[in-house]
């Protein structure tokens, strides 16, 4: 197998080296031909070095030598690159013009990224938040065999980001095309992703699915501070007294503020492991609403004063960052039934 | 002396315009592709080629003319070849005074080229080629429209350039009534014999014609900056 990104039906083979003076990337790896798989990794560790050997910029040991433009690769970079001298429906059809097997409809990607209105104008007449979606839209009207994404929220404030995610959950519900989604916001990946890849110093330490790669315990870059577990939940009755969805997941029960239409399909809940506590009893009393009856899968000790506990509940799991003190307090071990309180649930998607 | 009102007496200017624009458009083509590679290249070549290009802006006019004059002179390296190509001489024509004058206005062409290029983001020039462009697609679908400054640049100054060479012209071209006699020559002739009246008109036309052209490239610039 030579030095290239393939796409088959399955799967993308992502295999690439590069040699420089301070930095050395080996990556050998697959990832399923569709959803979106995270890359996450510190800064340095080699993420967009890794894209732009696969869409062909970065000289690498490669076998491949179609040359960039006969790669099938779209590219999103992290500061929109639009062609100023074209308006906005001449940088999309920029692409397509080139392409030469359209099977994106122009249309609906059009529509999907809110662009209708924005058809006439210049870039430089654009947000940076619209400026990212006219340039993804570009993209992904060539039709690409994969395509590459360098963090496209990074250069945007918060508001711009909230205002562009839901535009790339749509992507990810509507369109079969495999992307690569750069990152290092754990949150933005565990919202977006279905696969995850960790780099570390130019190599691919870890790869696999979100949600076992998010329960796993052995992995430092998802389980420092910022560990948590996303469960996929269904939310079946709306509490207008209170204002409370109550969603179903294989564990149980789980209420989250505020109205989400029971009429969807199941969505995604981040739970972060910071908000989740454990009692050996079922606790009474309590303020915390969202009480689930579970099992301890596994115990790590992260810092010398924390420990990451691995509840199984159903078929899915909950991490739960907790002292040590308490660990030995309660003996917890694998094994033990107890009860998770959950203090918090967001919402991602 | 030629009637200065006559059309003998416009003929040198009309020869200087000709000169002037079909130098310039020479230039583009030749300065174009120079300048895209200077803009580019990471070879080590790159100080030495740019410092032969710029070299005419340092050199006197002189100096440049009389080795033009022996390059191509009838036993110059290019000058005989082109006698057996076409049995007439370059030196004293306007073929020669094209060749001269690209060779004497090419800083002025490569120069705006060069940095408007140079100024291009390389990521777009990026997401040109992953959207399906050819390295030469990208460059006429891309990198030109969006030099359009450098190309204004480079073609003003090349022609207003070439419309103002005197000292290579002499060397190589001579005074030669509708053949290499330009307009800076003319002038000069006008001022030897005292025809101070010609030379005014001549010089007077000369003045507005590069005011004007100079005035209007600052505005197109600025219109283009402040949008």
């Amino acid at each position: 197998m030579s030095h290239a990104s393939t796409v088959s039906a399955t799967t993308v083979t992502l295999k690439h080296s590069l040699q420089r003076s301070n930095f050395e990337l080996s990556v050998d790896t697959q990832i399923p031909a569709k959803g979106i798989t995270g890359l996450f990794g510190d800064s340095g560790s080699g993420k967009t070095t890794l894209l732009r050997c696969i869409a062909g910029l970065e000289a690498d040991l490669s076998w491949d030598t179609r040359p960039i433009h006969k790669r099938g690769v779209g590219y999103v970079f992290q500061e929109p690159q639009l062609f100023p001298h074209l308006d906005v429906r001449g940088n999309i059809e920029f692409g397509l013009r080139r392409s030469s097997a359209p099977r994106v409809d122009q249309t609906k990607v059009v529509e999907m990224l809110g662009l209708g209105d924005l058809l006439d104008r210049k870039p430089d007449r654009l947000s940076g938040g619209e400026a990212q979606r006219v340039a993804i839209a570009a993209v992904l009207l060539r039709s690409p065999q994969l395509v590459l994404m360098d963090e496209p929220l990074a250069s945007l404030d918060q508001r711009r980001k909230e205002e562009l995610l839901p535009y790339l959950d749509r992507l990810h519900d509507e369109l079969s095309v495999p992307m690569i989604y750069v990152s290092h916001s754990i949150d933005e990946v565990s919202r977006l992703c279905d696969h995850l890849l960790l780099i570390d110093n130019g190599t691919i330490v870890a790869s696999g699915e979100l949600h076992e790669m998010l329960s796993r315990l052995d992995l430092p870059m998802l389980s420092g501070p910022n560990a948590g577990s996303v469960v996929e939940a269904k939310p079946w009755r709306y509490d207008r007294d209170y204002d409370l969805t109550q969603f179903n997941f294989s564990g149980g029960e789980l209420s989250v503020p505020g109205l989400y239409d029971t009429s969807t399909p199941n969505l995604r809940l981040r739970i972060a492991a910071r908000d989740v506590s454990i009692c050996l009893e079922q606790p009474e009393n309590t303020t915390i609403m969202n009480v689930l009856e579970a099992q301890i899968d596994d115990v790590q000790f992260a810092e010398p004063s924390s420990a990451l506990v691995r509840l199984a509940i159903g078929t899915d799991y909950l991490l739960a960052l907790i002292t040590r003190r308490s660990v030995a307090r309660l003996d917890l071990k694998r094994g033990d039934r107890v009860f998770a309180q959950v203090k918090s649930v967001t919402v991602r998607r | 002396m030629d009637a200065v009102t006559g059309m003998s007496g416009f003929a040198p200017l009309l020869l200087s315009l000709q000169l002037a624009l079909v130098t310039t458009v020479v230039l583009i083509l030749i300065g174009t592709p120079l300048a895209w590679w200077l803009s580019q290249t990471p070879s080590r070549l790159k100080p030495a080629a740019q410092a032969i290009v710029a070299m005419p802006i340092v050199l006197p006019p002189t100096v440049l003319g009389f080795y033009l004059l022996i390059l191509l002179g009838p036993n110059g390296a290019i000058g005989s070849w082109w006698v057996e190509l076409t049995g007439n001489t370059l030196t004293f024509s306007f073929t020669g005074l094209v060749i001269a004058s690209c060779v004497y206005s090419l800083p002025f062409a490569v120069q705006p080229l060069q940095s408007a290029f140079e100024s291009l983001p390389r990521q777009t020039m990026e997401f040109a080629w992953t959207q399906g462009a050819s390295k030469l697609d990208a460059f006429f679908a891309v990198a030109v429209p969006m030099s359009t400054r450098g190309f204004v640049g480079a073609s003003v100054l090349a022609f207003a350039h070439t419309l103002g060479e005197f000292g290579v012209v002499l060397m190589v071209g001579g005074n030669i009534p509708g053949e290499t006699r330009v307009v800076s020559i003319a002038i000069y002739d006008h001022v030897e014999t005292l025809n101070y009246t010609a030379a005014h008109q001549m010089s007077l036309l000369l003045l507005g014609f590069a005011f004007i052209v100079l005035f209007a490239m600052f505005v197109i610039n600025r219109r283009w900056s402040t949008r």
